[in-house]
């Protein structure tokens, strides 16, 4: 039989099996899923651990776990604030006790992490579960699941370093989440009925005696968003200001080089910043590493089509074989270059 | 500033078109008699003939361009049409800093050149969480399961077969506006208020698929919508909304999704924070009680002066802005000036939008222009001739509820200056005698 009959076939079963839905109103559109495709897809936790699948992980399989496929983007500590704001930090035994995170109310903590903010510890099990490593979502089982959230748990002084977090005492651990009663639904932006809790009316004349400056924008940040000239239409009533030298006497802005939408088409730059390490190095301290070295671009090439790990550290890259000769030549040779933006 | 210039169309130049940097620094220092000469010079260099032949008229009239000499370029040469080249300056841009990887990260509607209330598809903002894919719409599959009595699946062709309704509604993120609660943070329109679009949707009820599917009155209280993406975005509406206005969509603005935006299939939840309307849309499942997701336990909730975090802060209140004159622009000249903008509310319809030109002393009531449509935004204009003194331009938007936008003191006094979400304060902008307009918060 052909691959062709062979999936038409199947459709016609699922189908057949399926029937239409007794009081649908629109006879044949749509059809039953199977417990199956239910099951494939039904992977939500909610914060009574409906939809939790059984399993464990301890601390220290969770530590291995970590380092291979966390740590690159959250570091070792999760304390990383390179990718994305720190994963732990902030909270204390105290919060531990009370349920509620006190740097909140001692208005001292630089950062909000993570741990600072869940209430729910279903929360992190499910996300993780679903889109974690951010590179690679939903490759991780069940059980390692529960192991970087151990670990993670741990970080946070939650449980000790001799813990396994498993299906069966997770709602215990749920207990000691540093700000579990840090929530409030007691507001009006909810419910469809929801009553606004900020008040103003429309006075029309002599609102005000004095007029006060509050904030403006500093005169250094006037053109961190670039030549805002750039930014507005070249006619009308208005035009843009002219915030930075060089752009000046209408010239359009300097086209970004080809090789910035390669890359990011190219999905290069899910792990690779220009100046930035993510879960590979920057491109620029490639440049640097290979500064002197001749052979250096076949070589690269080679390396980039059949991936691999251990100049840069414990993390892969997966083989880049979906970019074409050419393309990997030039994001290569762009590399190489110190990678101009335009 | 040359008050009594004759006006052969318009005498005054765009800076840039015609300035050098040393000259653009003289307006922004508010010299502008030199504009007269610089004139005279740009004429030249354009016509390549005497200063004679400029005093007779303007060049762009008395020498005819190539465009007017020529013929034009074939029909179908570009088979998707695209912008002029001379509005490249209007794109979405990311903010510096904002963010730490592209994907998941920001791009602002350029709302400093937009006009009416349509978001063109292609400067629709964006906001992914793990990047966007080009999902083949073939493959893509919706499920409802849950409180149902049958769970089911539903293609592409299927939905696309259903009666399906076209609704015009703004999406705008929980966090527009997040920058600048403490302080003036960023200096356009685009990077303050920018994520901020408003299309017309085109998809079928949720309502009707979850009708189709049996869904279980008596116990059913929320909904869980799943995003097919990496993130596979989840976040819960209660049923009562569910119900009401929530489109499962594929149209926007006449064509499918982008795919930036969804495509093939996302949900449409009016009124309510961009986070909600799910991208990519793969599930849809019916409970009991709410799921605490990573987006509505860890981000999106909105931390008040207490120390406490309002969670599932969702609907978006009635709010508007001055898109034009807005910070980042010059004003070219005294005299007549429209000033407009954008109004919208979560709530319903926009009633009424007041400007003030005098840092919220004196209002005067702005036209509205059709359509006024709930949850979607509102266009409003106002005639203001600027005497050429520093001036600071507010608006205020009142709604059907009779919610009147406030101000930062009164947002501030309940909320504090530590959320990200839901600023939607009364914004300033400062008009200096030199035209130039900036970023200013006034109590
Ligand atoms: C390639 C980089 C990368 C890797 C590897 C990675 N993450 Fe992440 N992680 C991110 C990014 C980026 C976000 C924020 C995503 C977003 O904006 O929604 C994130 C978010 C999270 C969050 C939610 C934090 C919050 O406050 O919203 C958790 C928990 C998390 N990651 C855990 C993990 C774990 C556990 C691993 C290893 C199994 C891992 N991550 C691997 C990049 C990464
Ligand atoms: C999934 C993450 C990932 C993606 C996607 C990725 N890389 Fe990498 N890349 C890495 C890691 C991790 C390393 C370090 C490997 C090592 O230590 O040997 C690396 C290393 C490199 C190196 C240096 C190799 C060496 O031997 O020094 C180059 C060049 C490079 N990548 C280019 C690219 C280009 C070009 C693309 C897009 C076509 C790309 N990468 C996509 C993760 C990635």
């Amino acid at each position: 039989m052909s691959r062709f009959s062979e999936l038409l076939l199947a459709g016609c079963l699922i189908a057949a099996a399926a029937g239409a839905s007794a009081d649908s109103s629109f006879p044949g559109v749509g059809r039953p899923a199977t417990p199956s495709e239910v099951k494939a897809w039904d992977i939500d936790v909610r914060p009574d651990f409906k939809g939790l699948p059984p399993g464990k992980g301890s601390v220290d399989q969770g530590i291995e776990l970590w380092e291979a496929k966390c740590t690159a983007c959250h570091g070792s500590f999760g304390e990383s604030n390179e990718v994305f704001t720190p994963l732990v930090g902030g909270t204390t035994k105290e919060d531990i006790e009370t349920g509620r995170v006190g740097a909140y109310i001692r208005q001292d903590a630089p950062q909000r992490s993570t741990l600072m903010k869940v209430p729910t510890l279903s929360t992190l099990w499910d996300y993780i579960n679903r889109a974690m490593p951010w590179n690679a979502p939903k490759s991780l089982s069940p059980d390692e699941v529960y192991a970087v959230l151990a670990y993670l748990l741990h970080l946070g002084e939650i449980v000790p370093a001799d813990f396994t977090l498993s299906d069966k005492n997770i709602a215990e651990v749920q207990k000691r989440m540093p700000n579990r009663n840090g929530m409030t639904t007691k507001h009006g932006m909810w419910d469809i009925k929801g009553k606004p809790d900020v008040k103003n009316v429309a006075c029309m004349k002599n609102c005000k005696t004095q007029i006060t400056m509050g904030s403006s924008l500093p005169d250094y940040a006037r053109d961190a968003h670039g030549n805002l000239a750039d930014q507005n239409r070249v006619i009308g009533a208005v035009r843009g200001q002219q915030t930075s030298e060089g752009a000046g006497g209408g010239a359009a802005a300097p086209a970004p080089h080809p090789a910035m939408d390669l890359m990011k088409k190219s999905g290069c730059s899910g792990c690779h910043g220009i100046a930035s390490k993510i879960l590979g190095p920057s491109f620029r301290d490639i440049a640097k590493r290979y500064k002197d070295d001749k052979g250096a671009e076949s070589q690269l090439i080679g390396r980039v089509k059949a991936g691999g790990s251990g100049t840069w550290g414990d993390a892969a890259m997966p083989p880049q074989a979906h970019v074409s000769d050419a393309d990997t030549a030039a994001l290569i040779k762009w590399i190489l270059s110190g990678s101009p933006e335009n | 500033m040359p008050q009594n210039t004759p006006r052969p169309g318009r005498i005054q130049r765009a800076p840039e078109g015609f300035l050098s940097p040393e000259q653009i620094r003289d307006v922004s220092a508010g010299r502008r008699d030199f504009l007269r000469t610089a004139f005279v010079s740009a004429s030249m260099a354009v016509a390549g003939t005497s200063v004679a032949r400029a005093a007779d008229g303007d060049p762009a009239i008395l020498t005819l361009p190539e465009h007017s000499t020529t013929l034009g370029r074939p029909v179908a040469e570009r088979p998707y049409g695209a912008p002029s080249q001379f509005e490249a300056g209007l794109r979405r841009r990311e903010s510096p800093g904002l963010t730490r990887v592209a994907g998941s990260s920001v791009s602002f509607s350029p709302l400093q050149g937009l006009f009416g209330i349509i978001t063109p598809s292609g400067l629709h903002f964006e906001r992914h969480h793990q990047g966007w894919h080009d999902i083949d719409p073939a493959r893509h599959r919706l499920m409802i399961n849950g409180l149902v009595k049958e769970a089911r699946v539903y293609t592409m062709d299927d939905l696309m077969r259903l009666p399906s309704v076209s609704r015009i509604h703004f999406i705008e993120c929980g966090a527009n506006t997040g920058m600048e609660w403490g302080n003036v943070a960023v200096p356009t329109v685009q990077y303050s208020h920018g994520m901020l679009s408003c299309s017309e949707f085109t998809g079928v009820p949720l309502s009707v698929l979850l009708d189709d599917c049996g869904i279980d009155r008596k116990r059913a209280k929320f909904v869980l919508a799943e995003g097919a993406d990496g993130s596979s975005m989840t976040r819960t509406i209660s049923l009562d909304r569910a119900l009401d206005d929530v489109l499962v969509a594929w149209g926007q603005n006449g064509e499918m999704l982008r795919p930036e935006n969804g495509y093939p299939l996302r949900l449409v939840v009016p009124g309510v924070q961009g986070v909600s309307w799910v991208k990519w849309l793969r599930r849809i499942e019916v409970g009991d009680q709410p799921w605490a997701t990573k987006d509505e336990a860890v981000h999106y909730i909105d931390l008040m002066p207490d120390g406490t975090h309002r969670q599932y802060t969702s609907i978006q209140e009635c709010k508007s802005v001055i898109t034009t004159p807005s910070g980042g622009q010059t004003l070219l000249d005294k005299g007549f000036h429209n000033i407009t903008g954008l109004a919208w509310s979560g709530r319903g319809k926009v009633k009424r939008v007041d400007v003030s030109v005098d840092g919220g002393r004196n209002w005067r009531t702005a036209r509205l222009e059709t359509p006024v449509l709930s949850k979607a935004l509102t266009r409003f204009n106002i005639d203001w001739v600027w005497d050429g003194s520093p001036a600071i331009l507010q608006s205020r938007a009142m709604d059907e509820t009779g919610y009147v936008q406030p101000t930062y003191a009164q947002l501030r006094a309940v909320r504090g200056t530590r959320s990200i979400y839901h600023n939607n304060a009364i914004q300033s902008w400062k008009l200096a005698d030199s035209g130039d307009v900036s970023n200013v918060q006034v109590f």
